[in-house]
C-alpha cells in the first residue's frame, strides 16, 4: 500500500499482573479507508484501539513497528502524544451518556477541544462547533450548543461527540463501538453521518464492533480478532466466503429475521485457534 | 399454563406518566415479544406484571387471578423474571448452590439437592456448578444460572428482560436455544422484552411495539419481513431494523 496512514507490525499489549498477553501478534495497514475490528467481548479489540493512541499508560506495548504517518507511535513521548491525539488521531466512544461531561454545555465541551489544538478566539472557536454541529445534521445547532448532555438524546449525543472528534480534521479517527448504545431507529442515521463525514474529508477509520452486520455494510476491509489474535482479514464484501471456522460461527449464530427458526447454530470453540502462529 | 391478560396498566413516578392503559393478552404458553426504543416502558411492563413496581392501577390477570390479590408465595411460583444484565443479576457473594437454595428453603420444598441438580441440568450445566461464585463463571453460564433460578420454582409464565443483549451473539445464540428448548419441554408462556427485531422474530409468535409508554401495535411475527405494520412508528422500528440488517 502507498503511503499508509497506519502501519503496525507484531503488536503485543499485555495487561500489568496479568501473566498472558490481551492482544498477540496483531498487524495491519490502513491507507483512507475503513477498517473494521471485529470479536466477541475480551478479544481484545479495543485494547488494541486504545494501545494505538497509547492510552494505556500501566499496559505493556510492544511492537517491531507502529508508525503513524511520520511518526513513531512506539518511541513518541507523552508530550508528543498530546499534540497527537484528538488532534490527528481522534476517537470515538461508545456511550455518549459518559463520554461528554455532565455540567459542561455540549457546545462549550466542543469549543474547548477545538481551542486545545487550535489558536482561535472563543467566538472563533464557537462559529467552528456550531458549523461542526450542522455538519452532523443538528437541525438547530446554535439551540444545541447551550444544551446539557442531559438534555440531548442518545443519537444527539453521539452527533455531538462525532463532531467534537472530527472539529480538528483528523487523518484516523478510532471508532470504539458508536452506536451500540442507540437505538435501532437512529443507530443507522449516525452510521450514515459518520460515513458520509470520513469519506467527504478522506479519514481513515479503524471501526471496532461486535456487530458483523455493521462492519460488513460499513467497512472496507475486516478483521476478525479471537483471544488477542487475528484469526481472518477479509474484504467486507467477502464476509460470506470466510474460510475461518470462528467467524463462520458467528456468522451462523446471529438470527435473522425470516430465519427458519430452527435452533442456531451453537460456536464450537477449538484450542488451537487461541495458539499462537495460528492464524492464516 | 397459563395465559396473561393485560388491562389499562398505568403507572407514574412522581408527575410522570410512564405507561398509559397499557393492553394486551398472551395466550397459554405462547411467546410475546415486547419491543421499542429506550424509555418507552417496555421493562416497566415486566416490573409491574412482578410487582417489583406495585404502585400501578389496571390489571395484571395471570390465569384467573389478579397478581394484586395472588399472595407473595402463589405469586412468585406463578412468575419468575430472568433480568438483562447476569454481571449485575447474581450476588457476588453467593454460590450457585446458595442462589439456588434460598427460594427451595422458603417455600419448604423437599428434595432440595436432586431439585437443584435438575435445574442446572435442564439449563445445560454440569452438576458440579453448584459449588462455583459468580466470577468462576462466563457471561452465558452467568445468564444459565439466572434462568436455572428463575426454574427452580416451577413457574408457569417467565418474563425475560432483554436476557441476551448483554451477551456476545455466538453465547446469545446458545441462550436462544435454550430459552427455546425450555419452552417445547415445559410449555412456559413467555413474555420478552427485546430491542433486537431479529431476535424477536426469532422468539416471539406476536409481539407489541411500544412508544412512550403506550402500546402502538400488537403484529404477527409474519408482519416482520414484509412491513405489514399499519401504525406509522411500528412502521418505522421495522423499516429500520429491516434496512439495518439488510442495509446498503
Amino acid at each position: 500500500m502507498t503511503d499508509p496512514i497506519l502501519d503496525i507490525r507484531n503488536l503485543s499489549v499485555r495487561y500489568r499482573g496479568t501473566p498472558d498477553p490481551a492482544v498477540r501478534g496483531v498487524s495491519f495497514t490502513l491507507g483512507r479507508e475503513r477498517l473494521g475490528i471485529v470479536g466477541e467481548s475480551g478479544s481484545g479489540k479495543s485494547t488494541v484501539g486504545r494501545a494505538l493512541l497509547k492510552l494505556l499508560p500501566t499496559a505493556e506495548i510492544t511492537a517491531e513497528r507502529m508508525q503513524f504517518e511520520e511518526v513513531d507511535l512506539l518511541n513518541a513521548p507523552e508530550r508528543r502524544m498530546l499534540k497527537l491525539r484528538g488532534r490527528r488521531m481522534s476517537m470515538i466512544l461508545q456511550d455518549p451518556k459518559f463520554s461528554l461531561n455532565p455540567i459542561q454545555r455540549c457546545g462549550h465541551q466542543i469549543a474547548e477541544a477545538y481551542r486545545t489544538h487550535v489558536r482561535a478566539s472563543k467566538a472563533e472557536a464557537k462559529a467552528k462547533a456550531v458549523e461542526m454541529l450542522a455538519a452532523v445534521q443538528i437541525r438547530d445547532p446554535e439551540r444545541v450548543y447551550m444544551l446539557y448532555p442531559h438534555e440531548v438524546s442518545g443519537g444527539m449525543g453521539q452527533r455531538i461527540m462525532i463532531a467534537m472528534m472530527l472539529l480538528t480534521d483528523p487523518d484516523l479517527v478510532i471508532a470504539d463501538e458508536p452506536t451500540s448504545a442507540l437505538d435501532v431507529t437512529v443507530r443507522l442515521q449516525v452510521l450514515n453521518i459518520l460515513d458520509a463525514l470520513v469519506r467527504d474529508h478522506g479519514i481513515g477509520l479503524i471501526m471496532i464492533s461486535h456487530d458483523l452486520n455493521l462492519v460488513r455494510n460499513f467497512c472496507d476491509r475486516v478483521l476478525i480478532m479471537y483471544a488477542g489474535q487475528v484469526v481472518e482479514t477479509l474484504d467486507a464484501a467477502d464476509l460470506d466466503h470466510a474460510t475461518h471456522p470462528y467467524t463462520r460461527g458467528l456468522l451462523a449464530a446471529q438470527p435473522r429475521i425470516g430465519g427458519d427458526r430452527s435452533a442456531l447454530p451453537v460456536l464450537e470453540r477449538d484450542a488451537s485457534w487461541a495458539q499462537t502462529g495460528a492464524t492464516t | 399454563m397459563k395465559p396473561v391478560a393485560i388491562r389499562d396498566l398505568c403507572i407514574s413516578f412522581g408527575a410522570v406518566q410512564v405507561l398509559h392503559d397499557v393492553t394486551f393478552d398472551v395466550a397459554s404458553g405462547e411467546s410475546f415479544g415486547l419491543v421499542g426504543e429506550s424509555g418507552s416502558g417496555k421493562s416497566t411492563v415486566l416490573r409491574c406484571m412482578s410487582m417489583l413496581q406495585a404502585q400501578w392501577t389496571g390489571d395484571v390477570i395471570i390465569g384467573s387471578q389478579s397478581v394484586r390479590e395472588m399472595p407473595l408465595n402463589a405469586r412468585v411460583r406463578t412468575v419468575q423474571m430472568v433480568f438483562q444484565d447476569p454481571y449485575g443479576s447474581l450476588h457476588p457473594r453467593h454460590s450457585v448452590a446458595t442462589v439456588l437454595s434460598e427460594p427451595l428453603r422458603i417455600h419448604g420444598l423437599d428434595r432440595q439437592r436432586a431439585r437443584m441438580e435438575q435445574a442446572l441440568i435442564d439449563v445445560g450445566l454440569p452438576v458440579d456448578f453448584l459449588e462455583r461464585f459468580p466470577h468462576q463463571l462466563s457471561g452465558g453460564q452467568r445468564q444459565r444460572v439466572a434462568i436455572a433460578r428463575a426454574l427452580i420454582l416451577e413457574p408457569e409464565v417467565l418474563l425475560l428482560d432483554e436476557p441476551t443483549s448483554a451477551l456476545d451473539v455466538s453465547v446469545q445464540a446458545e441462550i436462544l436455544n435454550l430459552l427455546a428448548r425450555l419452552r417445547s419441554e415445559k410449555g412456559f408462556t413467555y413474555l420478552m422484552v427485546s430491542h433486537d427485531l431479529s431476535v424477536v422474530d426469532h422468539m416471539c409468535d406476536r409481539f407489541a411495539v411500544m412508544q412512550a409508554g403506550r402500546i402502538v401495535e400488537v403484529l404477527d411475527r409474519a408482519a416482520i419481513p414484509s412491513n405489514a405494520a399499519t401504525q406509522p412508528y411500528a412502521r418505522d422500528l421495522i423499516a429500520a431494523s429491516l434496512a439495518y440488517e439488510r442495509a446498503v
